[in-house]
């Protein structure tokens, strides 16, 4: 991409009247990358509450054919805000003054840079709940969430952001305002735009505003933790809970080589030699949860699990999650660079997905984690490595593409909630197939026929493979 | 840029800020990004521009400037981060790389030089400075100065902080700190106080009461000679050799007493004393005499609690709050101890304020020289301490104990609001201080 002119620029700065056009080094600098790989500087980043400028900004882009690359607070681990071809950062993290909770339609209606723990916060005030929480839900905006369609550990049993979108105001790459769905949860009329719209990474348009679906809040919740010699029996006692009658709110998992890492970062407790540790967290009403961590109990006791643990206060329970909590940290201490992969399986293969990607890592000799959701299948292998180390990032990159490869072949998926971006838009065609792809770049050529909304995402450029060894 | 590439990556600590992922959790920590609204001024930004200067991506270190010098410094960054990203030592170690280079008007380097050099580590000009501020005070000037309308007028919105200046003690009394107080009752500890530069010239007071209050708790005390400025205006503004200078010789005087522990009342002191051990951990004739004086430092909270804490008396009762130093939070990592003895004290109900872990925008000289950033974020902690409808303000650092004055200023709520440290309030409630006028509306 040519680097934009002056006379753009003061174009730009005619229509942007109430927010702020940056145009400096440092400014620029500053919105060049997110919680992935790579930096890419654009040529101008604005900041607006105003969607009639926004708007405005849209269609004079769509004239000059700029790019246009909408972002939150940038904690994405796919390169979805990524300005790849230089252009306009639209940062949306300032339009941050709507929050509302309807209590008698149970939504709650958000402006796209509110952050998503003040949702959570808002609904809970009266007694609602927002399920969708991802671990970066205190810094993450909750138009960065719809955009890529966030999970988290709620997902089990809750479902993501998606089932929690009824309605949406969007800026269309032609610069016109559409409004999709609405406040009623059910609604046939035409297209379900909404969904369209929640997971495509801002590559359709840009979210304004957001109807959110609100749920009762569960009176009660209980944790359960549970040590396991062999993996294979943690996986066991999973399908077992869940044949049993039993939806957990969460069930995180703990490799052997997470829980190396936490013991040797800050000593919690945990056995460095067993394979696997789980944490279930179950809520509902208290007569309710309290009889099935009982039953979870005796589950894990009966598949052999070494040690079976139900916390009683408020503080036990916060030390049981701080040991998840931990491994982020821990990992790092390791080596600086962190490959954060969500590559998710169906339920069923879990224990095969554990057994192939601890022969990855034989493979390639890498240093590799596994934790995550293993109640939805939503693993996270995560890689550590030193960036500096050319060799080794290179085996990386290959040690990455054959977890991908694994995951579409047991049924599975590339990417369970961090969303496509840039890193594995190369292996698009290995899950969809060539005619599947071709259909989603249909659609992307039907919204955005100038191709300037979030350039360079999700779609392959011919010949582009994972690159991490820049 | 005519020096070695590799020389600048190291000096801008590079393999530091490669810890950073990215990931963004700083953000809703940090002060200057929550105001200024932009990522330029968040710890994450900051690191990756001092990471792209490294890395040869920006030229110009120039860019760099404007960043960190709207950095507070407060170090909440620190706190949160996931992966332990020692942000400190990146921000200074660019603030220092930044200095090395800068060309300064011939008028500010003197003024650089003069108060780095000359003012802080002195206790000579820090006492000048104090016996001018009395005479100001007693003369009748200052009545002039704030009926004449000449404050408004001076440079720097100095004029504002004259207003919140603490009350002086005479030359006098100032030099009559006893060089040795003994325990009252069974001796626990022996003890070297900490005066500091800041605190002895303004806050003499609060020394002073900081020493009964020790010994009151069953501490041998000896006030030190020779000790000097602890060094952490120098550290923060890049001048990190002075630094280094004022740590030596403030070990070099500590170390001729032998004593449990070395106690200050200045949470951003204290930082710094705790952090000589990294200073100088490259100077082999000086890295374990700093790291034995490290180990000893202690924030005198911490000690009065160790002691048993501070027998308060059933005084009038009062809702307070506690605005924490954030170098006391951060660095020292002193928590616990300033709340377990505020909340200890008889008819006294503590309530915690929103965001209670933000800084209140003094941070050292910051308010003097980012005025306007300053004020921004003073406004927004002020709100937080107006929702609490506290009577007092405790603080446990000069710098803040000065801005939560000047907030409470700004927001006209000296007929029901007030600061003071908590020294001096313990004191006051442990009946050895005089209570300071109360505001007119609480006494009614």
């Amino acid at each position: 991409m040519k680097p934009l002119t002056e006379k753009q620029l003061n174009e730009i700065r005619q229509i942007v009247q109430t927010g702020r056009v940056l145009t400096s080094e440092s400014d620029r600098f500053s919105y060049a990358y997110d919680a992935s790989f790579g930096t890419y500087l654009p040529d101008v980043v604005i900041q607006t509450k105003d969607v009639q400028e926004l708007a405005e900004l849209v269609k004079f882009a769509n004239r000059e054919l700029i790019p246009v690359y909408p972002r939150g607070q940038s904690t994405s681990l796919s390169g979805g805000p990524l300005p790849v071809k230089g252009g306009m950062v639209i940062d949306l993290s300032v339009m941050n003054d709507l929050l509302e909770i309807d209590e008698e339609d149970l939504v709650a209606i958000v402006s796209p840079g509110v952050l998503t723990a003040d949702i959570h916060k808002a609904a809970e005030k009266k007694g609602l709940m927002y399920p969708p929480d991802p671990s970066s839900s205190h810094v993450s905006t909750i138009g960065g969430n719809l955009a890529e369609n966030s999970g988290g550990p709620r997902g089990l049993k809750y479902g993501v952001t998606k089932d929690y979108v009824i309605g949406l105001e969007v800026i269309t790459p032609q610069g016109e305002i559409i409004r999709t769905g609405g406040r009623t949860v059910k609604n046939v009329t035409g297209y379900d735009l909404t969904k369209l719209i929640v997971g495509s990474e801002g590559t359709l348009g840009i979210i304004t505003k957001a109807i959110l679906r609100l749920i009762p809040k569960p009176p009660a919740s209980e944790t359960v933790m549970a040590i396991f010699d062999s993996l294979v029996d943690a996986g066991r006692a999973i399908s077992r809970i869940l044949t049993s009658g039993i939806l957990p709110a969460k069930m995180e998992l703990l490799d052997q080589a997470s829980m190396v890492a936490v013991e040797n970062y800050q000593p919690s407790g945990l056995p460095k030699d067993a394979e696997a540790l789980i944490l279930i967290e179950l809520d509902g009403h208290p007569i309710a949860v309290r009889d099935e961590a009982e039953q979870v109990f005796r589950v894990c006791r009966e598949i052999g699990a070494r040690e079976v643990r139900v916390p009683q206060t408020k503080e036990e329970k916060e030390q049981a999650w701080k040991a998840r909590k931990l491994v982020s940290p821990a990992i790092v201490r390791v080596k600086p660079t962190k490959i954060s992969e969500d590559a998710t399986v169906p339920r069923s293969k879990i224990p095969e997905m554990c057994r192939r990607l601890q022969e990855i890592k034989k493979k390639y000799n890498i240093d590799l984690v596994v934790f995550g959701h293993i109640g939805d299948g939503n693993l996270h292998p995560n890689i550590i490595a030193d960036k500096s180390d050319k060799e080794e990032m290179r085996r990386v990159e290959k040690a990455v593409a054959e977890i991908f490869e694994a995951a579409v072949e047991l049924g599975g998926t590339l990417s369970g909630e961090h969303g496509i971006g840039v890193m594995k838009a190369p292996f698009m065609e290995m899950e969809l197939g060539a005619a599947g792809l071709e259909m989603m770049k249909r659609i992307k050529q039907a919204w955005d026929p100038n191709n300037i909304m979030n350039p360079g995402k999700i779609f392959p450029e011919p010949g582009q493979k994972l690159v991490l060894s820049e | 840029m005519n020096e070695p590439f590799t020389s600048l990556r190291e000096e801008l600590r590079y393999e530091k800020t490669n810890r950073c992922v990215q990931c963004g959790y700083c953000l809703p920590a940090c002060p200057t990004f929550l105001t200024m609204g932009k990522e330029t001024h968040s710890p994450r930004g900051r690191i990756n521009l001092v990471k792209m200067a490294a890395e040869g991506k920006i030229q110009d270190l120039s860019a760099l400037e404007e960043p960190l010098d709207l950095c507070l410094g407060c170090r909440a960054c620190e706190t949160v981060c996931p992966t332990g990203v020692e942000y400190g030592v990146i921000l200074e170690s660019a603030r220092a790389a930044l200095a090395r280079r800068k060309k300064y008007t011939v008028a500010k380097k003197a003024m650089r030089s003069f108060l780095f050099k000359k003012v802080f580590p002195s206790r000579k000009a820090m006492n000048l400075l104090g016996n001018a501020m009395w005479l100001y005070e007693k003369s009748g000037a200052q009545k002039l100065a704030r009926k004449s309308g000449l404050l408004k007028n001076m440079p720097a919105h100095l004029g504002e902080f004259e207003a919140v200046l603490p009350q002086t003690v005479s030359p006098a009394e100032r030099s009559r700190l006893p060089r040795f107080t003994p325990a009252q009752g069974e001796k626990k500890y022996t003890v070297a106080f900490f005066v500091g530069c800041v605190m002895d010239a303004m806050f003499h007071k609060i020394n002073q009461l900081s020493i009964q209050l020790l010994a009151q708790v069953g501490c041998d005390v000896i006030v030190v000679e020779n000790q000097t400025c602890c060094g952490a205006l120098h550290a923060h503004a890049g001048e990190v050799e002075d630094s280094k200078q004022l740590a030596k010789r403030n070990i070099e005087a500590f170390e001729r007493h032998d004593v449990d522990f070395i106690v200050n009342n200045a949470g951003g002191c204290g930082a710094m004393l705790i952090e000589y051990d990294h200073l100088l951990a490259d100077e082999p004739q000086w890295a374990e005499r700093a790291r034995q004086f490290a180990q000893k430092t202690r924030d005198i909270s911490q000690v009065l609690v160790l002691c048993g804490g501070v027998q308060g008396k059933a005084g009038r009762a009062e809702r307070v709050t506690y605005q924490r130093s954030c170098h006391m939070t951060n660095v020292q990592k002193v928590t616990r101890e300033p709340l377990q003895l505020i909340q200890s004290l008889p008819n006294v109900e503590l309530v915690e304020m929103e965001e209670a872990n933000m800084c209140c925008g003094s941070a050292g000289i910051y308010n003097l020289v980012q005025y306007d950033a300053s004020m921004e974020i003073l406004d927004h902690k002020m709100k937080h301490v107006k929702d609490t409808e506290a009577t007092t303000v405790i603080t446990t650092n000069p710098g803040c104990l000065l801005q939560m004055k000047l907030g409470i200023e700004r927001e006209k709520l000296g007929d029901r609001m007030r600061a003071v440290h908590l020294v001096e309030y313990l004191a006051e409630r442990a009946g050895i201080a005089e209570p300071q006028p109360q505001p007119v509306a609480s006494q009614s």
